[in-house]
Formats: structure tokens, sequence, C-alpha cells
């Protein structure tokens, strides 16, 4: 056997999920979809005494519209998002970015809240709740708290969850007339971890001008990196092939990747380079229309 | 150690059985069960090799707990075949070469079972995609491919009459 020894909880409610955490502390563990804590649990890179398996909370998994946008429950599998044609109608760039999250079979057990509290460097969900502005709901002993993506990630699977603490939904505000978005990635191979990417989403005002540009970059530090400068670059102005080059260059300018076995940093911050481009075009080109 | 009471359905028959929670859904299948067509490549969630289907769903069985399976239903490439008759999926795999050593082949069978069943006829590209989570060292993929492809052929054919 390869994990080392634990007890297995398997809570019915949220209540009863977080009184198990808080009764075992930083010896409890919650178990999601799995794809990510089960291969650390197997190498033994992760050893927790006590296991709290949220499968089997119905409340947990599913997902609403209201008129603010999309919620989506923590323990709602991947491929769910994948095959949903609200989210492909209304969360386009979170539609678009579930393909790149590993393989179908591993979507098909991962989950959106584990993904998000795994937050993982190279991941695409963080980046996307960072361009959409996501709300994280986040229940513990003391109550319900909504955290903003931009504060919920804080260093590579790192988050600001307490150890009592889960993700319970997290919400996808939707996104005003004019907008496109995109999400692009470069991988050693189909469904690897990016070595770099990025999502991008760009709001036209009636002139044609860019009222709005949020760009976040994965894979290319602990955390995913929004590119601030480079988005107030493309702001006011109309958007020209020269100013893209600009706000592409700005963009990964700052940026320190690390160099590892994929790729060194001069790779990624290159490849960053070339996906900011083309992913404000893409955007760009779906925010007027030219493309769906 | 605490060991937890567990029911499920495995290609067809109810099983019970005492397990430690740490037992992986896939050392259950090969030891506790004796169905060790599901292999073990990596253990941790990389090659496909351990793919079955949970409730109808590819999954990969190395990263489940049999605990976790408690009243669901699995299906592993033993559960393909009827009897002597290979399945739809087996028979291409054996007519287009998709496979040499065999290692990795129930994992393939099983995501590609899951593929065709939502989408009777994939694109190439669909395939590919479809099995970039299964990894095979000897074949090369083509005919791995072309197998897929064919099975696709053959359920339609099977569908029509
Ligand atoms: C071969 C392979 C390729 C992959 N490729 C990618 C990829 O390209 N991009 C990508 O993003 N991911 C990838 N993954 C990871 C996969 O997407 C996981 O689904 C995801 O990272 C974690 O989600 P999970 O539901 O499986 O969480 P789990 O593995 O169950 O949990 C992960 C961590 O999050 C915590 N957690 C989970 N849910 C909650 C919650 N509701 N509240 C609080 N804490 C929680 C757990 O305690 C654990 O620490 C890959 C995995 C595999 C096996
Ligand atoms: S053995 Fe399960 S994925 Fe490799
Ligand atoms: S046939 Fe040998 S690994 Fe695929």
């Amino acid at each position: 056997m390869k994990p080392a020894v634990f007890d297995y909880h398997a809570p019915a409610i949220v209540q009863e999920a977080v009184e198990l955490l808080q009764r075992y502390g930083e010896d409890a563990t919650v178990l999601a979809g799995g794809q990510s804590l089960v291969p650390l649990m197997n190498l033994r890179l992760s050893r927790p005494g006590h296991v709290v398996d949220l499968n089997g909370v119905p409340e947990l998994d599913y997902l609403t519209v209201d008129g603010e946008g999309i919620v989506v429950g923590a323990t709602t599998r991947q491929r769910t998002l994948e095959r949903s044609d609200t989210v492909r109608d209304l969360c386009p760039l979170l539609w678009r970015a579930m393909p790149l999250v590993g393989h179908f079979q591993v979507r098909n057990r991962g989950t959106v809240g584990g993904s998000l509290a795994h937050a993982d460097p190279a991941s695409e969900l963080p980046a996307v709740a960072l361009v959409l502005q996501a709300e994280v709901g986040v229940v513990g002993p003391t109550g319900r708290r909504d955290v903003k993506a931009e504060d919920f990630f804080i260093d590579a699977y790192t988050t600001a969850l307490d150890s009592a603490e889960i993700v319970e939904h997290v919400r996808f505000p939707s996104l005003p007339g004019g907008t496109g978005t995109a999400i692009l990635e470069v991988a050693r191979r189909e469904g690897d971890f990016a070595m770099a990417g990025v999502a991008a989403s760009l709001t036209l005002d009636p002139e044609g001008l860019c009222s709005s540009a949020r760009l976040a970059l994965f894979g290319v530090g602990p955390t995913p990196v929004r590119v601030i400068k480079a988005e107030r670059i493309l702001e006011g102005r109309a958007i020209t092939e020269e100013l893209v080059g600009e706000a592409a260059a700005m963009a990964v300018q700052d940026l320190d990747p690390s160099s590892d076995v994929h790729a060194s940093a001069a790779y990624r911050k290159r490849v960053a380079g070339v996906l900011v481009r083309r992913a404000i075009a893409e955007a760009l080109a779906r925010a007027t229309g030219e493309q769906t | 150690m605490a060991q937890v009471a567990l029911r499920l359905k495995v290609n067809g028959v109810e099983h019970e059985a005492l397990v430690e929670p740490r037992l992986t859904l896939a050392d259950f299948l090969r030891t506790d069960l004796g169905l060790t067509g599901t292999h073990l490549g990596c253990e941790h969630g990389v090659c496909g090799a351990c793919t079955v289907l949970l409730d109808g769903e590819a999954v990969r069985s190395c990263l489940l707990f049999a605990v976790q399976t408690e009243g669901h239903e699995v299906i592993t490439i033993e559960g393909m075949a009827q009897g002597e008759e290979l399945h739809p999926i087996q028979e291409a795999f054996w007519e287009q070469h998709g496979l040499q050593c065999g290692f990795c082949t129930p994992g393939f069978i099983l995501s590609a079972y899951n593929l065709l069943q939502e989408n009777a006829q994939p694109s190439e590209e669909e395939i590919q995609a479809a099995i970039s989570g299964n990894l095979c060292r000897c074949t090369g993929y083509q005919s791995i491919v072309a197998s897929v492809k064919a099975a696709a052929e053959k359920l339609q054919l099977q569908r029509e009459s």
C-alpha cells in the first residue's frame, strides 16, 4: 500500500466537514477529486492522519445562475463545466480553460474547488478566477466569508484558507457586453501543466476603445500574476497591433519565472510574451464579434 | 488498523469486503479481487494504465481509495468481453495492432469506451485529445488512433444492425 495510514471520514453535510477539520487540526486534509492530493499521498509527500472526503456532500455539487453571474459549488467536477452549455454561454473563459486542465479522465474527478485550493502555480483556474474577478466562498468554524480571487492566492500551493476552512463555492460574475476573452498556454504535451500561459479579458466601449483589460499569467511565478502595467497600456485606447506588442512586452518585463526540468526561465518569459500578444488579439476579435 | 466495510459492484457482481482506507481502488481490484487486468504504471496519476470506469466514467483507479467507491459501480477491462466474445473495441485493437506489449491496453480501451459513448464519431483530433492521458511506450500511438477509429465504425455498425 502506498499512502501512510489514515482515518477516513465521509461527512454528509458541510457543517460536519468543518467540525472534523476543526477537531483534527493540521492532521486533517480535505479530499475532493483527489487528482492532486492522492498523488502526493501515494508518494508520501503528504501524510494526513485524517482524510475528510467531500464527495458525499451533495450541497457542494451544483452549478447555478443568478442575475450577477454563475455560482459553482466546490466539488463540481471540472468535466461538468466542460460539458455545460450554461458555462459556455455565460462564462466562456472558464469553459475554454477546462480542456487545458489535465486529461478528461482527470477532469472526470477533479473539482473546481480543489483546483483553487491546491493553487498550483501552473494551473489554469486560479488565473481564470483572477481575470474574471471571481469570489471564493469559504466556510469555517467561525462562519462564512467571501474572499476575492486577488486576495486568495498567497504563494505557491498556499491560499488564504485557514486549516479548518473549506471552499464552499466560487462565484464568477457575468461579463459586461462588448467583452472578449481568451486563454492560451504552452505545455510539453497535451494535458500537461503549462510552462507558461495567459488568461485575458478585454471590454470595448461603443466607440471601440478598450474600457477594461485584465491579463493574468500562469506558470511563470509562485501564483498567477496579474500584469496591471500591461492592462493600463490597453485601457482607454483603440487597440492596434502596435499597442498589443507594447502591452505584451510590458507584461513580461518584470516577470521572474524559475527554471526547472520542463523549461528555463528565459524560455518561459519568451513564450509568455508571445502568448500575451496572441491572447489579446484573440480576446479583441471576440469582443468585436469577428471570432466566436 | 481500522478497517472499513465496503460494498460495491464490479463488472456486474456485488462485492463486500473489509478494507483499510488507504487501499487504492487499483490495489483492491488487483489484490483483493484478483482482477489483475487493471495495470499500475506510475501510481500517481500520470500514465493512465490503471483506468477503469466508475459509474460509466473513465477514471484513474490509483487516485481513488477503495472506500470511496462504496455503493458505486466499477467496470474493469475484465468486464468488457462477453464470455469468449471480445468487445468491439477490443476487436478493433486486435485487428489494427493497437497493442504490442499490452501493458497500456486496458487503460486505452476503457478511455476509448468513455470517449465513444459520449462521441460516437470522434475526429482524429478528438481521439488524440482523449488518449492524451494514456501513455504507451511501444506503439507510437498511430495504431491506437487507428484502433479507436475502427472501434467507432464497429460500434456504429452494431447500432445499425
Ligand atoms: C495527470 C494529471 C495532469 C494534471 N494537469 C493539470 C493541469 O494541466 N492543470 C491543472 O490545473 N491541474 C492539473 N491537474 C490537477 C487536477 O486538475 C486536480 O483536479 C486539481 O489540481 C485539484 O483538484 P481536486 O479536486 O482533484 O483536489 P484534491 O486533489 O482532492 O485536493 C487538492 C488540495 O486541495 C484541497 N482541497 C480540495 N478541495 C477543497 C475544498 N473544497 N476546500 C478546501 N480545500 C480543498 C485538498 O485538501 C488538497 O490539499 C492534473 C492532475 C493529473 C493527475
Ligand atoms: S498507475 Fe494510475 S495513472 Fe499511472
Ligand atoms: S503496448 Fe506496450 S506500453 Fe503500450
